[in-house]
């Protein structure tokens, strides 16, 4: 025990109530992971949801969801897969000590996440244009439901598919915007050089909350721009 | 061994109440033991503002007629009550008070394993506590604490989204309580502290945390629906606009219901921990016990639908959630089965502790069986919505979950505040209780047999004497929940000092002084025994000067 009590005086990321560094970051890893299992219940919530409606008016949601821009959103998967990568370089960045690479990879990750909000901004300000935002200026009238030329959609199921379209989406660019916060402080830690090959901790935690906020949206993309793809 | 700890100290020693003083060594604490007494004074003043509802409720209802307040407030009376009770008081009460201050000294750690992470839980339960506070004194909700659909999003005109949002507030502050407790019992337990030598309690709250995570999460994003739905007048709930308030009612009792559990498990932990120390006895079972909270937990999960067996869902689903809910009744009684069997041959203390427990098992007992009334679909049908309901659930919640929760607070109030309470004062408080407590409840399952309804401030003059009997019940129950609190508060000045180990009870949180130093341990402890080991703390004979009445 001599050792691990002189590195432990030694370590000052170490906290008075753990004994060891390991024991601290398996503490962080757990409760890491243990928090995004209540984000998956958060947001399966809303896949419930989305599955009783999509289920009930499967016609009406696939005229809705064929006036999404496909390209756009398949334009922020890349943008969001892409940064997975970064993370993941940033993450092994830290752990060998590179500390050049890892500011790289932190800014190159900011970078993307702004770009997916960017780029989501430039969806819902058509929403607005085309009067797709529920509430009173909604209008959905005369579109028909794709495959079946005689029937148009109903607006009203229209419009639960664009409520669940935005609260969804607007939970997940929440997720993204504190993401970003979170990246930032990451990026300004490096830059103090306060990651070593010992102490990285922070740098793995985000990244796994980085790629939980990705694989969000890999669901969300074929679920809300591809129903009517694969009827 | 717990002879030498007996033995009373004349100069105070330092401990986590005495190392720092003044308002700010309090409120940006992060000891778990001092944000667990930041949370017994926050739940004490939502129990107290819950309670005076509760009080003009049961005022109304002493006369047939609606001649207290009007049919308006009384609505928002029976809301503000449910809301503050259940999510301010209930499922913050054990694991936040009893739970936070006793977790990691039960496994020998030094402290919770995020100690900031708890200090932000308290301070999300208060943001949400203030909110509430202003919701009620700006004109209060009346949806009834369930918000159901259509009501609360399209027709009522109180403050549903300001209640719902100081609820997914307090929400957060559950959460990460807890992820605290699941990462300090994986994480922090002390050498020799294996998961089969856990006390009951940690298993409880082990199991109570896991609803916590996955249940809280979803009640969370279902208000958030609400309140969108309310102020941009969507459809999702709305049935006018194709949407459906039946997937609502799912979503809501998915957590609503393990919420009971989240309240009753704590309860069940401290039950367990009390009935073995006063049979001085090995708990009978102890995997049983112990498996039995994660049951409950699992099932739990699985029953949800039984709150809507007259809402409109189908008929097969009814029965299968019948059966569940009766499935969920097995690991119940196999704690009940097991606290009785542990007492069996034991040698019986009935110091004021004892005396909740006994209280606990018998109001449990009434309310978890009348629980198989209502998982029945045929009585179901006739009892829905009636004070039969109401009167089930008040005998798992206060019956059950208080009675426990105060057996807690008197077994470990010398582990607390270093100090003993009055024996005898305790042991009255705790009759008083359970008189007042059957008085104000029992009534109400013959009412809502007979037909009386929930949530109506007027009522047919002949369920007037039943009416009577309960609110001259919930007279004497309130007396005997003050009474705990002033002779609390006395001997926090004049108690005798406490021992360490008071009860001469098992337990590493009773290894270390009363009350505990900041890091709770002097050295770290090093478990070599079973949980419960009464057997050898037996063969000590109780000292003759023990401060306690035995």
């Amino acid at each position: 025990m001599p050792d691990s009590q002189l590195t432990a005086a030694h370590n000052p990321a170490l906290l008075h109530h753990f004994a060891e560094p390991q024991q601290q970051r398996d503490a962080a890893s757990l409760g890491t992971w243990v928090f995004l299992g209540t984000e998956i219940m958060f947001f399966g919530g809303l896949f419930c949801t989305y599955l009783v409606y999509r289920r009930g008016y499967f016609g009406d949601w696939g005229a809705a969801s064929k006036t999404l821009d496909v390209t756009l959103g398949a334009t922020n998967t890349a943008v969001l897969i892409c940064s997975s990568l970064t993370v993941v370089l940033a993450v092994w960045a830290a752990q060998t000590g590179r500390r050049r690479l890892l500011i790289g990879n932190l800014l190159a990750t900011l970078v993307l996440g702004t770009a997916f909000l960017g780029i989501k901004g430039i969806e819902y300000k058509e929403k607005f244009e085309k009067h797709h935002v529920p509430g009173a200026s909604f209008q959905f009238n005369n579109v028909m439901i794709p495959g079946h030329p005689d029937q148009y959609a109903n607006p009203s199921h229209a419009e639960i598919f664009f409520a669940l379209y935005f609260v969804m989406t607007g939970l997940h660019a929440l997720h993204m915007i504190v993401g970003i916060g979170i990246f930032i402080w990451l990026t300004v830690m490096a830059w103090k050089g306060r990651f070593t090959p010992e102490y990285n901790t922070p740098v793995e935690m985000g990244g796994l909350y980085w790629h939980f906020v990705d694989i969000i949206w890999i669901y969300l993309f074929p679920l809300l721009y591809l129903i009517d793809r694969h009827p | 061994m717990s002879m030498a700890t007996a033995s009373i100290p004349t100069v105070e020693r330092e401990n986590y109440l005495n190392k720092h003083y003044g308002v700010g060594s309090w409120l940006f604490t992060t000891d778990h033991k001092r944000i667990a007494l930041l949370y017994l004074l926050s739940i004490t003043f939502f129990f107290f503002i819950g309670g005076f509802f509760a009080l003009l409720i049961r005022l109304e209802l002493l006369t047939p007629a609606g001649d207290l307040v009007q049919a308006d407030s009384y609505n928002k009376l029976f809301t503000m009550h449910g809301m503050v009770m259940v999510f301010f008081f209930l499922i913050p009460s054990i694991p936040a008070v009893l739970g936070n201050f006793l977790v990691p000294l039960m496994i020998g750690a030094k402290d919770l394993a995020f100690p900031k992470i708890n200090l932000l839980s308290w301070y999300l339960y208060i943001i949400g506590g203030v909110m509430m506070l202003h919701c009620m004194l700006t004109g209060g909700v009346d949806t009834g604490w369930t918000f159901y659909v259509p009501f609360s999003t399209a027709f009522s005109n109180t403050k549903v989204v300001e209640a719902g949002l100081a609820i997914f507030v307090a929400g957060f502050s559950s959460i990460l309580t807890g992820l605290n407790f699941v990462v300090t019992i994986h994480r922090l337990r002390a050498p020799g502290m294996s998961w089969s030598r856990l006390p009951l309690f940690i298993w409880a709250h082990y199991a109570t945390s896991i609803i916590q995570l996955l249940g809280t999460p979803v009640i969370a994003i279902t208000l958030v629906l609400v309140a969108a739905e309310r102020a941009l007048h969507l459809g999702i709930f709305d049935p006018k606009l194709g949407g459906d308030p039946l997937l609502f009612q799912h979503l809501f009792w998915f957590y609503s219901h393990p919420a009971v559990y989240i309240m009753i498990l704590p309860s069940m932990g401290i039950i367990s921990e009390i009935i073995a120390c006063f049979s001085r006895k090995r708990i009978f079972g102890y995997s049983f016990v112990a498996f039995s909270s994660i049951a409950i937990a699992v099932f739990g999960f699985l029953v949800w639908a039984h709150h809507m067996f007259v809402a409109g869902i189908s008929v097969y689903a009814a029965l299968v959630f019948s059966l569940l809910s009766y499935l969920v009744a097995v690991p119940s009684a196999v704690k009940v089965f097991n606290w009785t069997a542990t007492m069996y041959k034991g040698s019986i203390y009935y110091d004021a502790p004892m005396l909740y427990a006994f209280g606990f098992l018998g109001l449990f007992t009434v309310g978890g069986l009348t629980g198989l009334f209502l998982a029945a679909l045929g009585i179901d049908v006739h009892v829905t919505d009636t004070y039969f309901v109401i009167a089930h659930f008040h005998y798992i919640m206060v019956g059950g979950a208080v009675m426990g929760y105060l057996g807690g607070m008197h077994f470990w109030w010398p582990k607390i505040s270093g100090r003993l309470y009055p024996e005898g004062w305790a042991k009255l408080a705790a009759l008083i209780v359970f008189i007042g407590f059957n008085l104000t409840f029992f009534p109400q399952f013959i009412l809502g047999y007979i037909g009386m309804p929930r949530r109506y401030y007027q009522y047919p003059p002949e369920f007037q004497v039943l009416n009577v009997l309960s609110t001259a019940g919930a007279t004497i129950l309130g007396v005997g929940y003050l009474l705990p609190m002033v002779y609390f508060l006395w001997s926090m000045r004049y108690g005798k000092p406490a021992p360490d180990n008071p009860w001469n009870a098992a337990g590493l949180e009773w290894k270390t002084a009363s009350p505990p130093p900041t890091f709770n341990f002097d050295e770290e402890p090093v478990v070599t025994w079973e949980a419960y080991n009464y057997d050898e703390l037996n063969r000590f004979p109780v000292k003759e000067e023990t401060p306690v009445a035995r």
